[in-house]
């Protein structure tokens, strides 16, 4: 039987692993007496890291990896060789909690194929949350993908035992969807969402009411992008996750770099590696909206739809507003000084708590934080003041920025003399 | 013209209060705090501070007037970092605390302040990674065991965390550098510790035998370790960031990192 559940549990791993999202984060929940299991909030937990660089925080499988759909996107599609495999529910629940005892995992990530019909998948998905719950007392995180075609009474029920659900987007542009995913469109997938968000509503209403209200997706629900898969810009991407995070329950939108898994689909493009800079670029945006009050078309705009790959958004922003420089880190507003590169959000704070006791200055900054080689051009600070964005021109700055190995660079104006190493 | 004084205390919170304390009526200030372990300077005076409840009691309650209870903790969780390099900062800071007007627990410009600050925030740092990397292996008599050797003396600081989590099981976790651990069961953490020929220095990396072990348990170590080979995508490879991650040092404990069993035992 071990050997047999060790095979399933490989597939149905490698099946699920494109799905980003791994975050165990949103709520709060202690053990209760007779149950395994707390959620600690926060960040939340990740206890291993795989040899890409991502987290492993939840235990992130398929239920099933057979589909009768056929997106071009999906390595699990319908017309794919690939070997196929089911979890049973107990086995499922089983691996979970021996694994969760283990300290291996904070919770499960469940999602599924579809087999036969949006409904029956996703009964199968809410029986596994449904007995880790109440029969097993489970109080570990639990993230659940709704299917997308699934019905209300479904959806609701889910969200009574998972933490978090998501559905996703997958393509940003609905035409694009159609082509690359015929059997699939954005009502399918934002309906579920809405149901989410209606379920997550009414329940803190109730919760007012009644404290011991059940509570429906705590963490509240993601979603996640392909980047790269089709002809979008980063400003359709943007627009959309900034659309995305004024609905009330979205937490997160996960941008996902296009592994060329099937590599024969003439509609998909050939990409020798996933666009791992230009994921990277989305999410340091992502970021600058929920975290640094940017608006989307601050970041990106109909003369720059795309993000620069060379520099960072934020500085990007600054070299296209030098008028909004420099910022006296001693006096500015925290919203401006959150803006300056190389500032971030803990710094920023630090700065604002620090200055009332007196002037800070540029070691302070560094100490603090900062990084400097790029503050350096947006700041003053009372001292003696270095050439800031003003005097040297965005273009200037954004060259210094941009030099390979600039940080051996000996600063200009310095004498240097160059003594040959000799080897013994 | 005043002789240099050194003050030696047990590096506890109590301790380093009562120093404080003492330091106020002797109206003398140490130029350096040291430990019971530590070399004595050649050229100093020595007050030896013992710990006093009442003293300390006294210095605290001044304190809590001052500072918040986030800025306390802060300064009592430094302890947990064992770092001799931090006795004068940490000194200071009570010392700066009780002098201030109001609080000074947020001006970071300040030396002390962030030196006690950095430390508290490593400290943390390394009790999430302990809540992160501690591996249970079922024992025989279905406890679970677990060791670890973590940078700092963080173990007191988790064990309310698993104590929570697997409140219904029974479990030990054992720091092998600092020669301690915890045993849990029935609603309890005690702490423990083992005479030095204890079969529990006899495992190289933390490993229980075959024997040792419930009889599911190498199992579901394969199938973590599956798990953990499967879910990385080849495609986007990352080393350094691996590395950065999940540090070389705690490897040795993982169940993860380790090679599959050939069946011995």
């Amino acid at each position: 039987m071990k050997e047999d559940t060790l095979r399933k549990l490989r597939i149905l791993a490698e099946s699920a692993k494109y799905d980003v999202s791994c975050s165990s984060s949103g709520t709060v929940r202690r053990n209760a007496k007779g149950g395994v299991g707390n959620t600690v909030g926060g960040v939340g937990i990740c206890h291993s890291f795989a040899e890409d660089g991502r987290c492993i925080s939840l235990l992130k499988v398929m239920l099933t990896n057979y589909c009768i759909y056929d997106c071009a996107y999906c390595v699990n599609r319908r017309s794919n060789d690939i070997p196929r495999a089911t979890l049973s529910v107990s086995e499922l629940v089983e691996l979970t909690l021996e694994f969760y005892k283990r300290n291996y995992i904070e919770g499960l990530f469940l999602s599924s194929g579809v087999v036969r019909n949006p409904d029956y998948t996703m009964e199968r998905l809410v029986r596994v949350a449904k007995d880790l719950r109440t029969v097993c007392r489970f109080n570990g995180y639990i993230h659940l993908k709704s299917i997308p075609g699934a019905s209300r009474e479904l959806v609701n029920e889910a969200g009574l035992y998972a933490d978090r659900m998501s559905v996703n987007i997958e393509i940003p542009d609905e035409t694009s969807l159609k082509f690359l995913a015929p059997e699939k469109d954005h009502e399918s997938v934002y309906r579920p969402m809405r149901y989410i968000q209606q379920g997550a509503l009414e329940s803190a209403e109730e919760r007012k009411k009644h404290r011991h209200a059940p509570r429906f997706v705590p963490a509240g629900q993601s979603t996640q992008m392909i980047v790269g898969a089709a002809g979008e810009s980063d400003r359709d991407i943007l627009s959309l996750s900034s659309a995305l995070y004024a609905r009330p329950t979205m937490r997160r939108v996960y941008y996902s770099g296009y592994v060329a898994v099937n590599t024969y689909d003439p509609r998909l493009p050939v990409l020798k590696q996933p666009p791992l800079v230009r994921e990277n670029r989305l999410y340091q945006a992502d970021w600058l909206m929920r975290f640094y009050q940017f608006r989307v078309e601050e970041i990106v705009d109909a003369a720059h739809p795309d993000l620069d790959l060379e520099i960072d958004p934020k500085l990007a922003w600054a070299l296209r507003h030098p008028e909004q420089f420099p910022v006296d880190v001693n006096r500015a507003d925290y919203e401006q000084i959150l803006r300056v590169p190389g500032i971030g959000v803990k710094s920023a704070r630090m700065i604002v708590c620090s200055r009332r006791f007196g002037r800070l200055t540029g070691y302070d900054l560094k100490k603090m934080g900062c990084v400097m080689k790029r503050a350096q051009y947006f700041i003053t600070c009372g001292e003696l003041e270095a050439k800031g964005v003003n005097e040297l021109h965005p273009e200037g700055v954004r060259a210094l920025l941009t030099q390979p190995g600039g940080r051996r660079k000996q600063p200009d104006g310095q004498l240097s003399f160059v003594f040959k190493e000799e080897t013994v | 013209m005043g002789e240099e004084w050194f003050f030696l205390y047990d590096r506890t919170w109590e301790g380093l209060l009562t120093a404080v304390f003492d330091a106020y009526v002797r109206r003398q200030f140490p130029v350096a705090l040291i430990g019971e372990a530590d070399t004595p300077p050649l050229f100093a005076e020595i007050h030896r501070v013992v710990a006093d409840e009442e003293k300390a009691g006294r210095v605290e309650r001044a304190l809590r007037g001052k500072l918040s209870g986030a800025a306390l903790a802060c300064l009592s969780g430094c302890l947990y970092a064992e770092s001799p390099a931090l006795d004068l900062p940490l000194f200071r800071y009570v010392c700066k605390a009780l002098e201030a007007k109001g609080s000074i627990e947020t001006n970071y410009a300040d030396p002390d302040v962030r030196a006690v600050t950095d430390t508290y925030r490593k400290v943390l740092r390394e009790r999430l990674r302990m809540m992160q990397f501690v591996r249970f292996q079922k024992t025989a008599d279905s406890t679970y065991f677990s060791m670890i050797a973590p940078d700092y003396d963080v173990l007191p600081l988790i064990v309310p965390h698993f104590a929570d989590r697997f409140s219904e099981e029974c479990w030990l976790i054992f720091d092998r550098r600092r020669r301690y651990g915890f045993y849990y069961a029935g609603h309890r953490a005690v702490r423990v510790t083992f005479e030095s020929d204890a079969g529990i220095f006899r495992l190289p990396d933390g490993r229980l035998c075959d024997a040792m072990c419930d009889a599911g348990e190498q199992a579901y170590q394969e199938l973590w370790r599956t798990y953990f080979k499967a879910i990385c995508i080849r495609e986007r490879l990352n080393p350094r960031k691996h590395r950065k991650d999940l540090p070389v040092r705690y490897w040795k404990y993982l169940t993860e990192k380790q090679p599959k069993r050939s069946g011995e035992g």
